[in-house]
């Protein structure tokens, strides 16, 4: 009985908490809607102002904010755009991009999917401290190889070429590809292994129809990280190209003269940023669960 | 001894050369597959390491063995000393706000049902690229408020509370009028109620004369009231200073303000279009009249955030922009992975909202909060695009971090490579320690 009176005097509080705490609920959400409708736009502001900047007449994103385009809209243009796709600057930057992101993303894929299933299913002395030797250089910050790298390719007569800075980026995403690939591949059911090998499949076929196919997820998680950063760099195209201008080198070597050439900089940057953004949407799902699988870079 | 016991051995003499080629053949099959990414991480990674850390201690162009020299100019020269206390800032600042914002961002959304629009506007900059962004933000920050959103931002508040003056300066034109334009302009000799009061004014160029302005009159005297003109005390071909003239301007919205003896302000006034102005209802005595500061107060001029004091924390800012969305989701993902239970038990037993969050969120979101702030430390530690494009060339030395100061003295410029060489294996000693937390966490995952 004892027992009972201070159960019974604790429920009251529960039933009356919980209307309470509904009504509170209720009456917090609303200023917390607003908040991140405002919060939401805010965000978004800076990016509609680089496009509404880009879409202005040159004299015009000179001397007057872009906002003004709001009010006025027949200020708008497509010239800007139609003169970046007639520069050859421009778009032969842009295809240099291309090739990069896609070299820079189906190669380290491939080279990390192989390592990464002889982690995975191979067995070899060493396995495992080989392993701990790939993740322990995740430590090596990019930076870390330009110099050499840049002494090498001039003594190789590669410098300034697509491929070398493709190779670049294939080698420094693969320490977090192997390791992402060899943890996924881990978890692929052995029996469907041995049924192939059973069946007399080589280790490649086992590789290409079984594996791959399986760890599809993870490799579509990898290939959006990776083509948005090949795409995205600038640092290693700067350091290791001269006339291989990528489009963020291009823009960069726009840069000095800020403020005359914005009718240049503005859609240029908006392109190079519109493709990243598209393949991010289509592709958010992914690109989430890769960065929720640990992302270093 | 081994031709002794063939029947027992048979097989396995049999079997044992097959088994060593088979192992062989394993380890051939793992060699293929690991070759590609070996000769990779052997010839991007590991030797260049290797090979950066021992050009360190060589000068310039790598003839002279310089020992610590390299080391000791990364810890005296001017400019690196900016990058790494700059960085050092960084690493102070940004990660503990991009966590702060993600989880803010994390557990606001949680609970609401459109939250997908959300963590896309704010997760979406992930995509651009951080140098993208900069170009972004160095238009968002234009130092002239016509030009730059931000600063057009503040001056739309700024002009509310300090609205702008008529004039931009003005000069008095009778040493009667003494002062100066910033801290307003008084009548040396106080008028006395219901007399008048001309103040002339000189050096106002004729497009900023106040639009409306008409012929400027001197008012008549009024019983119990201070009156009198402001006016542009000049004329083509001069006129006389002091005296309102045919062909002189009355300035329209002077604000005038009348104090009496002890400083007190007794009453205030704005011109009309002819100038004139009248402050009545008052009793006799003498008043002090002038002109105040507000009328030459200055519109807002912009926040120079390009500017030396502020390009850290405008580059700063912008970065934040880029990477709250991946705390933002990262958070989330860990939210979502809570216990139910343990909050509702928290919120059954009579805490509130707050005390959820604090005693019971945080705390079992600490190891993911840890990794997203062990992220942007190492995010931060090689932070480099985003300077590049924020921060315009003449405030790249003040926005200078170790990434960029390592690129500017090796590949821009003076192509000094011991020195970079130097940097490059600071960076890397930086980034080790934090990095080897991460991987601890790894393997613990894998």
């Amino acid at each position: 009985m004892a027992v009972t009176t201070p159960a019974e005097g604790l429920a009251v509080p529960v039933v009356r908490e919980r209307t309470s705490a509904k009504m509170l609920r209720w009456l917090a959400k609303t200023p917390v809607q607003i908040l991140l409708i405002v919060v939401g736009v805010l965000w978004l502001v800076p990016t509609i102002g680089l496009f509404f900047t880009s879409v202005m007449p040159p004299d015009v994103a000179n001397s007057q904010g872009w906002w003004n385009i709001i009010s006025h809209p027949s200020l708008f243009t497509w010239e800007n755009y139609r003169a970046i796709f007639n520069n050859s600057a421009i778009t032969s930057s842009l295809v240099t991009t291309t090739w990069i992101a896609i070299g820079g993303t189906v190669l380290p894929i491939v080279v990390a999917a192989m390592a990464a299933y002889a982690f995975a299913w191979l067995e070899f002395p060493g396995r495992d401290w080989l392993f701990v030797f790939v993740i322990a250089l995740l430590v090596v910050p990019l930076q870390m190889a330009l110099i050499p790298i840049f002494s090498l390719y001039n003594h190789l007569g590669i410098f300034d070429t697509t491929i070398s800075l493709i190779l670049y980026h294939t080698a420094f995403a693969l320490p977090f590809s192997i390791f992402l690939l060899r943890n996924f591949f881990i978890g692929i059911p052995k029996e469907l292994l041995e049924a192939a090998r059973i069946d007399g499949a080589s280790e490649f076929r086992i590789f290409a129809r079984v594996i791959l196919p399986l760890g599809l997820p993870a490799i579509a998680s990898l290939a959006i990280f990776q083509f948005l950063w090949t795409w995205n760099d600038l640092l290693v195209a700067l350091t290791l190209g001269r006339d291989t201008q990528p489009i963020t080198v291009a823009i960069f070597s726009q840069l000095r003269q800020f403020g005359s050439n914005i009718d240049l900089i503005a859609p240029a940057s908006f392109v190079s940023l519109a493709i990243p953004l598209v393949v991010f949407l289509a592709f958010q799902r992914y690109f989430v669960q890769g960065l929720l699988a640990g992302s270093v870079k | 001894m081994a031709v002794a016991t063939p029947p027992a051995k048979g097989p396995p003499i049999v079997a044992a050369p097959s088994a060593s080629a088979q192992r062989w053949r394993r380890w051939l099959i793992a060699a293929a597959f690991l070759g590609p990414a070996a000769v990779f991480l052997v010839v991007w990674i590991v030797y260049p390491t290797i090979s950066t850390i021992i050009r360190s201690f060589f000068d310039q162009d790598g003839s002279n063995f310089v020992g610590l020299d390299n080391y000791k100019e990364l810890f005296t020269s001017q400019t690196l000393q900016t990058a790494i206390r700059n960085n050092a800032i960084w690493v102070a600042v940004v990660p503990a706000l991009v966590t702060a914002i993600g989880l803010i961002f994390a557990v606001l959304t949680e609970r609401v049902r459109w939250s997908v629009a959300f963590k896309t506007a704010v997760f979406m900059p992930m995509a651009i690229s951080l140098f993208a962004a900069g170009v972004i933000w160095h238009i968002m920050y234009f130092k002239d408020p016509g030009l730059g959103a931000v600063n057009a931002a503040i001056g739309k508040v700024h002009d509310k509370v300090n609205p702008p003056g008529v004039l931009s300066d003005a000069l008095p034109s009778s040493p009667g009028l003494v002062g100066s334009a910033s801290r307003g302009l008084t009548l040396a000799r106080p008028v006395p109620a219901g007399g008048v009061a001309p103040m002339g004014l000189v050096g106002i160029p004729p497009g900023d004369v106040p639009s409306g302005a008409k012929q400027a009159v001197l008012p008549k005297r009024a019983p119990g009231a201070v009156s009198g003109v402001v006016w542009r005390d000049f004329r083509p071909g001069g006129g006389t200073p002091g005296r309102v003239e045919q062909g002189e301007l009355g300035l329209p919205g002077v604000n005038v303000t009348i104090r009496d003896a002890s400083g007190k302000s007794v009453g205030s006034a704005t011109t009309a279009d002819d100038g004139t102005f009248s402050v009545s209802g008052l009793s006799p005595g003498l008043y002090r009249t002038g002109i105040s500061a507000k009328t030459f107060a200055q519109p807002f001029q912009g926040v120079d955030w390009l500017g030396p004091t502020l390009i850290n924390a405008a580059v700063m800012s912008a970065y934040i922009w880029v990477w709250a969305g991946f705390a933002m989701v990262v958070i989330a993902a860990g939210l979502a992975a809570l216990p139910r239970d343990v909050l509702e038990a928290a919120r059954t037993d009579g805490a509130n909202e707050w005390q959820v969050f604090r005693r019971v969120t945080v705390p079992l979101l600490a190891p993911v909060l840890t990794v997203v702030v062990i992220t942007m430390v190492i995010n931060v530690l090689k932070v480099f695009d985003i300077v590049l494009s924020v921060a315009p060339a003449s405030t790249q030395d003040d926005a200078n971090v170790i990434a960029l100061a390592l690129w500017r003295t090796a590949f821009s410029g003076v192509n000094d490579f011991g020195l970079g060489s130097a940097i490059a294996t600071f960076l890397f000693l930086l980034v080790v320690p934090v990095l080897l937390l991460n991987i601890r966490r790894f393997r613990r995952e894998a």
